[in-house]
């Protein structure tokens, strides 16, 4: 009976069937449930990896010692793992390896919306597409084929649309993989000039067989159509809006496998059809190869280059009509995402707001802290470039600036920086905003959490023996929910005239294992509407009929809000 | 059949991830063609959140635009109206009357719209909203709006059973809350 899955449920599947034996990746939305449900197989063994980089080079390790391999990230993690990604193409693998890399059109949790198709294309390797749930499965399957027949890793590459959408799936059961033991070949393993001057003319001649492969697979599959004033051609998700736009109406090139792309196939297709449309997401990746191969076509011009398209985006430009909605004649407010009522980052990003300090952040949920009310955020560029632009910022004579970071980012890539920081010797104050948890991406265990992707207990980087190791002499730990406490140590270690870590450490208000106190409430009578407790942005608290008001449903009893009523109007609340 | 839509929209932390999963179940089992679509990560802490449920014989696209929703299933007046445009002209919205202040409300920034439902009934939508948060409480826990809310939905539904539904629910929901869940979805649907 067909299942109900997730794309990344059944991308996990896929591993699980195809014999996949080990996997490691960086949780990154919209990827993190292909390994979190991978790892609910025992047959694979699966962990977080500190970041992208260093899964890939695992990944690579494993399928070297002859098992089906894996790593999965999202978009910005392939920019972490590039170095790795451009070689191993040139060594080839042992075992299958297969990468899947998941792309955020619409930057739905993202910093930008980079298209992935371009690293297949850059370093030479193929890369597959699924359309639905069903597809995930059966490409991650023959991801493996293809990367044992053609000696070379494979890129799935997915979207969030692709990644967090259900839809029926028909599952089968798991083989074990053919065994593939270890050999030593220096020729092939060893990068150095000599050996890989002789792999890249293998790696070309695999393009080329594998552009042969792309012409003949049903991967890419045309579906005829009744009329063809107009031939789409397309992949991924578009695929699903075209066909919901126009039904059989007309004849669509889906192509499964992105790249290499079959260039006969499509100068057919083209040739069949009097207009030639590519309906694509982002960049005209496979547009401006038709026009390479000098075929006429549209795309970008109709589609642009933003976000994401949809059934409605792609039927109006081929001018098929749809039908409006009714619109409200109302201004209605946004409702952007909140640190969550008892979020620990809230009463540390009070307290640089405070202290006027240039903050130079980093990606997680605490990137939040740079929203109005508490705007206590000023740079946020990338994983770990808080610590090393913070540096910089220093060396250029910058002033008052610190750097924030979570305790997953600093594991990721914001030690390097703080190396720099040790090494190069500016006047600089990191603070570690230490939840004991990877947040944004919802709650995935990390190096200084002492747990594995299981929740078994693992190995536990500590935070304060590493810093001092590096040299640091000045390295305290506040709690963000004690505001004189964050206060003085911010003051002091800005005033100090060495480099320091602060270390804000308090678990994460959402972990199941955090006991919550009772939820406070404000006494009417006391209390003098001055507004001072709605500077932290806490979404339990409100102005209700002039006075402050604690939603008792939300409130975690924290305490922040009530550090700031001068007129003690904040008391425990009954429940 | 062509596919029909159905939209939750909710504020983060709602419990819309029960509500489809539970549709989605369910509808499975009548044995269509089923896609929900969601989205995870920054816009779950606090955001609005959008929840797509479609189904018929075939399901194409994983996502409802705007025009096609034959239902927005609304756990707060505020979500309902911001996605008004996604209804069809003879769609129908089943809401909770729960109001949920956004950052900008509290901040003073902005103001919650006033009489929103009066509103959209005068532009001629079929609003069916209830004080979902009061009969979930009164089923045992506030955190049941979800299947108040579905068991009100229920109620359009002429061609699926109670019996389906009960057995969608027993499936979805770990088994110490079942009957709390059964209670709040018998009091959504004969409210």
């Amino acid at each position: 009976m067909k299942q109900l899955m997730q794309g990344n449920t059944a991308a996990a599947r896929g591993l699980y069937e195809a014999g996949c034996c080990v996997a490691s990746s960086y949780p990154g939305t919209p990827s993190t449930e292909i390994t979190e449900e991978a790892a609910k197989y025992d047959a694979i063994y699966c962990e977080w990896a500190p970041n992208e980089k260093v899964a890939m080079e695992t990944a690579f390790g494993a399928s070297l010692a002859g098992k089906r391999s894996f790593c999965g990230m999202k978009h910005v993690g392939l920019n972490v793992a590039a170095d790795p990604l451009f070689t191993v193409s040139y060594t080839g693998i042992n075992a299958g390896m297969v990468i899947c890399v998941a792309d955020d059109p619409a930057m739905h949790s993202s910093q930008n919306e980079q298209d992935s198709r371009h690293y297949a294309r850059a370093a030479k390797l193929p890369m597959l597409e699924p359309s639905d749930s069903q597809e995930a499965l059966t490409f991650f399957k023959r991801a493996y084929d293809i990367s044992e027949e053609y000696d070379t890793p494979v890129i799935v590459k997915m979207c969030t649309r692709i990644a967090h959408s259900q839809s029926l799936v028909e599952t089968g059961e798991r083989h074990e993989a053919p065994a593939h033991p270890y050999e030593k070949n220096i020729a092939k393993y060893v990068m150095m000039p000599g050996n890989a001057m002789k792999r890249h003319p293998i790696v070309e001649e695999r393009t080329r067989k594998l552009q042969e492969f792309a012409e003949h697979t049903d991967i890419n599959r045309t579906d005829t159509g009744q009329d063809n004033a107009i031939g789409i051609i397309t992949s991924s998700t578009c695929y699903q809006y075209v066909k919901e736009a126009c039904g059989d109406k007309f004849p669509v090139l889906k192509l499964g496998m992105i790249w290499p792309l079959p260039d006969e196939k499509l100068k057919t297709f083209a040739g069949s059809v009097k207009r030639l449309v590519v309906v694509e997401e982002l960049d005209g990746f496979i547009e401006e190869h038709c026009r390479a191969l000098g075929l006429m076509c549209e795309g970008k011009s109709l589609f642009g280059y933003l976000g994401e398209l949809s059934q409605n985006i792609v039927a109006g430009k081929l001018n098929i009509t749809t039908t409006p909605g009714v619109k409200l004649d109302e201004k209605i407010p946004p409702r952007p995402p909140v640190m969550c009522a008892g979020c620990p980052h809230r009463g540390l990003f009070y307290t640089l707001n405070r202290a006027k300090c240039t903050v130079l952040g980093d990606i997680g949920c605490y990137t939040l802290g740079a929203v109005a009310p508490l705007s206590a955020m000023e740079m946020t560029l990338c994983m770990g470039a808080s610590v090393s632009a913070l540096h910089g910022f220093n060396k250029a004579g910058g002033e008052n600036a610190v750097a924030v970071i979570g305790d997953s980012t600093f594991m990721h890539s914001g030690m390097t920086g703080l190396a720099n920081i040790a090494y190069n010797q500016s006047k600089s104050v990191v603070i570690i905003l230490d939840n004991s948890i990877t947040g944004m991406t919802g709650h995935q265990q990390n190096p200084t959490t002492g747990k594995n992707i299981k929740g078994d207990p693992a190995g536990k980087i500590d935070l304060e023996s590493l810093c001092r190791a590096m040299g640091f002499r000045r390295v305290r730990v506040v709690d963000p929910y004690n505001l004189k406490e964050c206060a003085d140590a911010v003051s002091e270690e800005l005033e100090a005239e060495e480099s320091s870590v602060i270390i804000s450490r308090r678990p994460c208000a959402l972990l199941k294992y955090v006991k919550h106190n009772k939820p406070l409430h404000v006494d009417p009578a006391k209390c003098r509407a001055c507004s001072s407790c709605m500077r932290i942005g806490c979404p339990a608290l409100a102005m209700k009929n002039g006075k402050a008001h604690v939603d008792d449903t939300l409130c975690v009893g924290c305490g922040v809000c009530e550090q700031l009523c001068k007129f003690d109007a904040f008391e425990e609340g009954r429940k | 059949m062509t596919t029909k839509n159905i939209m939750i929209v909710g504020v983060g932390g709602q419990g819309s991830v029960l509500a489809s999963k539970l549709l989605g179940h369910l509808l499975t089992a009548q044995g269509y063609d089923v896609k929900v679509s969601e989205v995870h990560g920054m816009s779950q802490r606090g955001g609005s959140v959008v929840t797509y449920v479609r189904y018929g014989e075939k399901v194409y696209s994983p996502v409802i635009d705007k025009g096609q929703a034959d239902f927005i299933v609304s756990f707060e007046l505020l979500e309902a109206a911001r996605n008004l445009e996604y209804l069809k002209q003879s769609g129908q919205i089943v809401t909770s009357t729960q109001q949920i202040d956004p950052m900008p409300v509290i901040t003073g920034a902005m103001s919650y719209p006033e009489n929103l439902l009066a509103k959209m009934q005068t532009l001629g939508v079929k609003v069916d909203a209830l004080d979902c948060v009061k009969l979930a409480e009164e089923a045992g826990s506030v955190k049941a709006v979800n299947l108040v809310l579905l068991g009100r939905l229920s109620h359009y539904f002429d061609d699926i059973t109670p019996g389906a539904w009960h057995e969608a629910i027993t499936s979805c929901v770990p088994g110490k809350f079942i009957e709390l869940n059964m209670k709040a979805f018998a009091l959504g649907r004969e409210a």
